[in-house]
């Protein structure tokens, strides 16, 4: 179908406008994340991606905006081999994604699913933790030590020995992208990490994934949540990467916004919001 | 280990009994009932010696009589088979207080109630002990097939989780003017219920999905060894070596 009519720039968007992008973006490491030419089709002859193309580079956190059924399930799927592309590839630091270096891949790449349910299988937070880097091959002191790093980091370290059902939707959520970051990734890729979120949770969240030293795709509807978190954002409809762009810019764009189904909350002005201080953006925003 | 989750039949607290790996109680729970299982009938003395032996577990475990006899309770349907046997089984008959009973089926009865009985108190003996966790780590441990253990560690996760999608799905039910009254409604009953069956399913299906994600290749990985010492494997032993003694004897005399 169509080509890739949106301007998709070569490389990291200027660096210094926003807070998150790595200072040390450095030219010289493969980039952390890259598509080029995906294309996927479902066994029932459904296309869902027609050639996407894109580039994410080492420590950027960046939002995949996208209206339901745009194909953004889709995307992070191709991301760590669960699906196979029809066409096209893709790489993490530089490594292909296929059969050869699954193993590698599914280390490199973490995703944090909508439900928490769903990624907590195990009966303790601990050995949810542990989990990854146990499938890995890491035992003993080593792999104790990075379960409490990865829980610390999201400030769970006090609830290690709870069953996931006990703890609240917010701090499930928070255990989830433990059992990620315990795997040392390369990217973090989060679907939806602000669904079902009260306002506190939302932004004890936003606080502790902007602490992180890591890439970050955020696949998102909530808007606000991707101004807030993400300097850059890529617009995918129909199979196609629509737009690329500063998030600010992007949510601004009236005529962008509508031709692709995204709507801001009622009462929100991308324009008034503060990116540079996101604390002060939580009481700005609304106007 | 997990603290603040009990299950229902677990009895918190810190005896040696608790305290002994889980693999050891498994292996001596199920030695235990096998030495029961293999004793003959006909040694009626034997079996309150074993229950003795069972009391005097309890006792270490600070398990009390009233706990360990509710939870008993749970033999009761399986003990009104035991009870008609004596009135349908064929043979030689006996008259008790006028009633006509078969002799086979009084020693038949007296059989699976005394050996179900031993049998559930010692199994509920490793419940009230053992938290559901350490017992999948014995069951590991013991080189239990790792997909039955799994099976067992994801009913354990998911009882609750699909147990509030249940209880959602009534109120959803309720809240449009439902009530089940009887056969008519049925129908709608087992359309939930597949219902309920889909959506399990399909979380199955998710579940499995982030653990793929997650290097999952088959096994889920050891994180927790347990390991026994020699002391305890035979304080864990004295209860089915005892019992094995017992059960000689009834061979013998």
């Amino acid at each position: 179908m169509d080509p890739v009519t949106a301007p998709v720039p070569a490389s990291a968007p200027t660096s210094g406008t926003a807070p998150g992008t790595a200072p040390e973006a450095a030219p010289g490491p493969a980039a952390s994340l890259e598509v080029s030419g995906l294309a996927f089709a479902y066994p029932d002859g459904h296309q869902a991606l027609f050639g996407v193309d894109f580039r994410i580079e080492r420590g950027e956190r960046v939002a995949l905006l996208g209206p339901n059924g745009a194909g953004k399930t889709t995307l992070v799927l191709h991301l760590n081999g669960i699906l196979t592309a029809g066409a096209g590839t893709v790489r993490v630091a530089g490594l292909p994604v296929d059969k050869r270096n699954m193993a590698e891949i599914r280390r490199r790449v973490g995703i944090v699913f909508q439900d928490p349910d769903d990624q907590l299988f195990m009966p303790t937070v601990r050995e949810d933790v542990a989990f990854g880097p146990a499938a890995a091959g890491l035992r003993g002191a080593e792999l104790e030590e990075r379960v409490d790093r990865a829980l610390e980091r999201v400030g769970m370290r006090e609830f290690k020995d709870r069953p996931p059902h006990h703890l609240s939707f917010g701090q499930r959520r928070r255990v989830a992208v433990a059992t990620v970051l315990a795997m040392e990734p390369e990217i973090l890729v989060l679907d939806e990490p602000s669904s079902n979120l009260d306002p506190a949770s939302r932004r004890e969240l936003a606080d502790i994934l902007r602490s992180l030293d890591v890439t970050v795709l955020m696949v998102t509807h909530d808007l606000p949540y991707a101004l807030e978190l993400c300097p850059r954002s890529l617009v995918l409809s129909e199979g196609v990467i629509a737009a690329d762009g500063p998030t600010a810019e992007l949510l601004a764009d009236e005529e962008l916004m509508r031709a692709h189904r995204l709507e801001l909350p009622f009462g929100f002005d991308p324009r008034s919001v503060a990116v540079q201080s996101p604390r002060s953006a939580q009481s700005a925003q609304f106007v | 280990m997990g603290a603040g989750h009990a299950h229902r039949l677990y009895r918190h607290g810190h005896s040696p009994v608790h305290a002994l790996p889980p693999h050891t109680k498994l292996a001596a729970a199920f030695a235990f009932v096998v030495v029961v299982v293999s004793t003959p009938r006909e040694a009626i003395w034997a079996y309150p010696l074993y229950a003795a032996l069972l009391g005097a577990v309890a006792y270490v475990a600070r398990v009390p009589a009233g706990f360990l006899l509710r939870r008993l309770l749970i033999e009761v349907p399986f003990v009104a088979f035991a009870v008609l046997m004596p009135f349908v089984a064929e043979g030689e008959r006996v008259q008790v207080l006028g009633l006509s009973l078969s002799v086979n089926g009084l020693w038949g009865a007296w059989n699976v109630l005394a050996k179900g009985t031993l049998g559930v108190a010692a199994s509920v003996l490793l419940a009230a002990t053992t938290e559901l966790r350490a017992l999948l780590l014995g069951l590991q441990r013991l080189k239990l097939p790792p997909l039955l253990v799994q099976i067992a560690s994801f009913m354990i996760r998911y009882g609750d989780v699909i147990t509030d999608e249940m209880r959602r799905m009534r109120i959803a039910r309720a809240s449009r003017g439902f009530e089940a009254r009887g056969v008519r409604h049925w129908g709608v009953l087992a359309k939930s219920a597949g219902a309920l069956f889909i959506r399990s399913y399909e979380r199955g299906e998710r579940v499995h999905l982030a653990m793929v994600s997650r290097g999952y290749a088959g096994s889920l990985p050891v994180i927790d060894e347990v390991t026994a010492s020699r002391a305890q494997w035979s304080y864990a032993l004295a209860l089915p070596l005892s019992a094995l003694a017992v059960c000689l004897l009834g061979w013998i005399l």
